[in-house]
């Protein structure tokens, strides 16, 4: 049971960023303003009392699953390599990942 | 619009040869080069594969071979679900393409029961929506009225079943986005419970709440298909161990004795004429030797703030796999990180962005206990409150929709408002109970009106039961407004 504040346009360009998402200036402005909506919606659930009542993340709840790990026909490599954008020497290929040279 | 034929009557027809698989194809393919160019249901046609299926099912039934449940059954996919070989795009820019690399497991189950797939049906993107207007590829129009939405997420399966294109579609319901375009393009749609119908090759958009279930014009179709399509998947972690169900068997049992309970808080959300439908529908059940009485539960009111915080944080964590590496789209940029960026802020469209920021806001650091942990305590409270109720009624009964089909274009520009388009829908899902929409009449605009039967976790059975006394009155009303 926490007060939440309005959302702001910074924070929207904030969970953006984490989210890998670029937005325009107007889709900046646009977005604040909706999701502010659905979030002050949401401040019915944000200020209720539930302190003693146990969250539910799965309806039907199962346990862990297990299977024996043998070995058998599983999706092709060649499907698979050949669904992505960029492959080299039977591997994803990516630009730099870090501020190295390529 | 052609008249209906229902799945099973064309099985049965196909099955004992008075039919052939490949001229009951082709009648359906003509319908939809008819009028898809209008409607717009299908993001592919997958002709070629559909004739070689529909052949060698002939081929079966001229060999003496059992040729399957579903012998010759046209039936249309909704665009997430995996098709090996076949483009799956989620109407997404970010899968455009894209092959899977494998069949997800209803689509297995449906080739081994005969059934011929037509085709991939347009959806909301990430099927996320509830008009297929977020679609990257264009909107689909209700066949009832082509200026109206055929609500979605599942709109193109929908329209496929209510235009005449195919007697059976498959949609997935994680909101109400099998039922609510169901009910909004006169059809009967059906979510199961939760972990009974594999969600494997079913591409993910919020994993503890995401269900397939079939669109058919019929409830014995319907109950045909998730005979089908039901039952244990070594492949999905989530699958209950339980036997398949068997429920077209037991569909005209009836609802002698059985209590059905209206619930109240969704008459109050809804438009007169859909609770006049609505209360029509109780007095069918009264007819048909059930009890009857108006029940709360407070706890639904709940339901759509809560699923718009639970919904969003598990898409925020499923959606984080399109980032250009290992399928779909990429946009090259100079590393790898501005390389994701620019791939999913081009790929993905306004509300699948929405939908990301608003989870992971609903995730981030300060905010999750108030909004995430807050939402998970709330939908305890959802299935505390349907326990109540079901202590009393043995189904629950209540429009599918607030209004019947909105105009193309009414909602774009106020996600909030389109939102509650699905008030009625949320809290099954929350709760991973089954609910079914039939159709029921017509509302004062003269468009289809749904109502919606909920039933207790794995009492499909007594759903159907119910859903098949329901369908009968509709019937002997002629479809008209009273």
């Amino acid at each position: 049971m926490v007060d939440t504040p309005r959302l702001t346009r910074e924070d929207v360009a904030h969970v953006a960023g984490l989210a890998r998402l670029h937005l325009s200036d107007e889709e900046l402005d646009l977005f604040t303003g909706q999701l502010a909506v659905v979030l002050d919606h949401a401040a019915d659930v944000a200020l209720l009392d539930l302190a003693d009542v146990p969250p539910t993340a799965h309806a039907m709840a199962v346990t862990n699953v297990l299977r024996p790990d043998t070995p058998g026909l599983t999706v092709d490599r060649a499907e698979v390599l050949a669904a992505a954008p960029s492959v080299e020497d039977h591997r994803f290929r990516v630009p730099r990942i870090l501020g190295e040279a390529p | 619009m052609t008249p209906p034929r229902s799945a099973l009557n064309l099985a049965a027809a196909i099955r004992n040869g008075e039919a052939s698989a490949v001229e009951v194809l082709d009648d359906y393919l003509a319908v939809i080069d008819a009028d898809d160019g209008e409607i717009h249901a299908f993001n592919l046609v997958t002709r070629d594969a559909a004739r070689a299926q529909a052949t060698a099912i002939d081929q079966r039934v001229a060999s003496g071979e059992d040729p399957g449940l579903l012998a010759g059954v046209p039936v249309a996919l909704k665009d997430n679900l995996c098709t090996r070989g076949v483009p799956t795009t989620c109407s997404s820019r970010i899968l455009d393409g894209w092959r899977p690399p494998y069949d997800a497991t209803v689509v297995t189950r449906l080739r081994e029961a005969g059934a011929v797939m037509v085709g991939k049906t347009n959806m909301d993107e990430f099927a996320m929506g509830s008009s297929t207007e977020s679609s990257a590829f264009g909107p689909t129009r209700n066949p009832h009225d082509t200026s109206r939405v055929p609500g979605g997420s599942s709109g193109g399966s929908a329209a496929a079943v209510a235009a005449g294109f195919a007697p059976v579609a498959l949609g997935s319901d994680t909101g109400g986005s099998i039922r609510q375009p169901a009910a909004l393009c006169g059809v009967v749609g059906m979510k199961p419970t939760y972990g009974t119908v594999s969600r494997y090759g079913l591409v993910a958009f919020a994993s503890s709440l995401d269900q397939i279930g079939p669109l058919t014009t019929t409830v014995a179709d319907a109950a045909l298909v998730f005979d089908v399509i039901g039952g244990h998947d070594p492949a999905d972690s989530t699958s209950l161990d339980r036997p398949a169900p068997r429920v077209l068997s037991v569909l005209d049992e009836g609802i002698q004795g059985m209590t059905v309970g209206v619930l109240t808080e969704f008459l109050e959300d809804a438009d007169a004429d859909v609770v006049a439908r609505t209360r029509q529908a109780a007095e069918a059940c009264v007819a048909a030797g059930a009890r009857v009485e108006e029940i709360s539960v407070p706890e639904v009111r709940l339901g759509l703030s809560a699923y718009y915080l639970i919904a969003p944080a598990e898409a925020s964590s499923n959606l984080a796999r399109y980032d250009g590496v290992r399928f779909g789209l990429r946009v090259d940029a100079e590393d790898t990180t501005a390389m994701n960026t620019a791939t999913r802020s081009v790929g993905f469209g306004a509300e699948v962005k929405r939908r990301i920021m608003l989870g992971t806001y609903a995730l981030s650091a300060g905010y999750m206990d108030a909004y995430y942990g807050q939402a998970l305590r709330v939908r305890t409270k959802i299935i505390e409150g349907f326990a109540r109720a079901y202590r009393r009624c043995d189904v629950l009964l209540g429009p599918t929709t607030p209004s019947t089909a909105f105009s193309i274009g009414a909602k774009v520009g106020d996600p909030m408002t389109m939102y509650l388009s699905d008030v009625c829908t949320i809290p099954t899902n929350l709760a991973g109970h089954p609910a079914i929409s039939i159709p029921f009449g017509s509302g004062d605009d003269g468009l289809p009106v749904g109502v919606q039967l909920l039933a207790p976790a794995l009492a499909e059975n007594t759903l159907l039961r119910a859903a098949a006394v329901i369908e009968a009155a509709a019937a002997s009303m002629g479809g008209s407004r009273s």
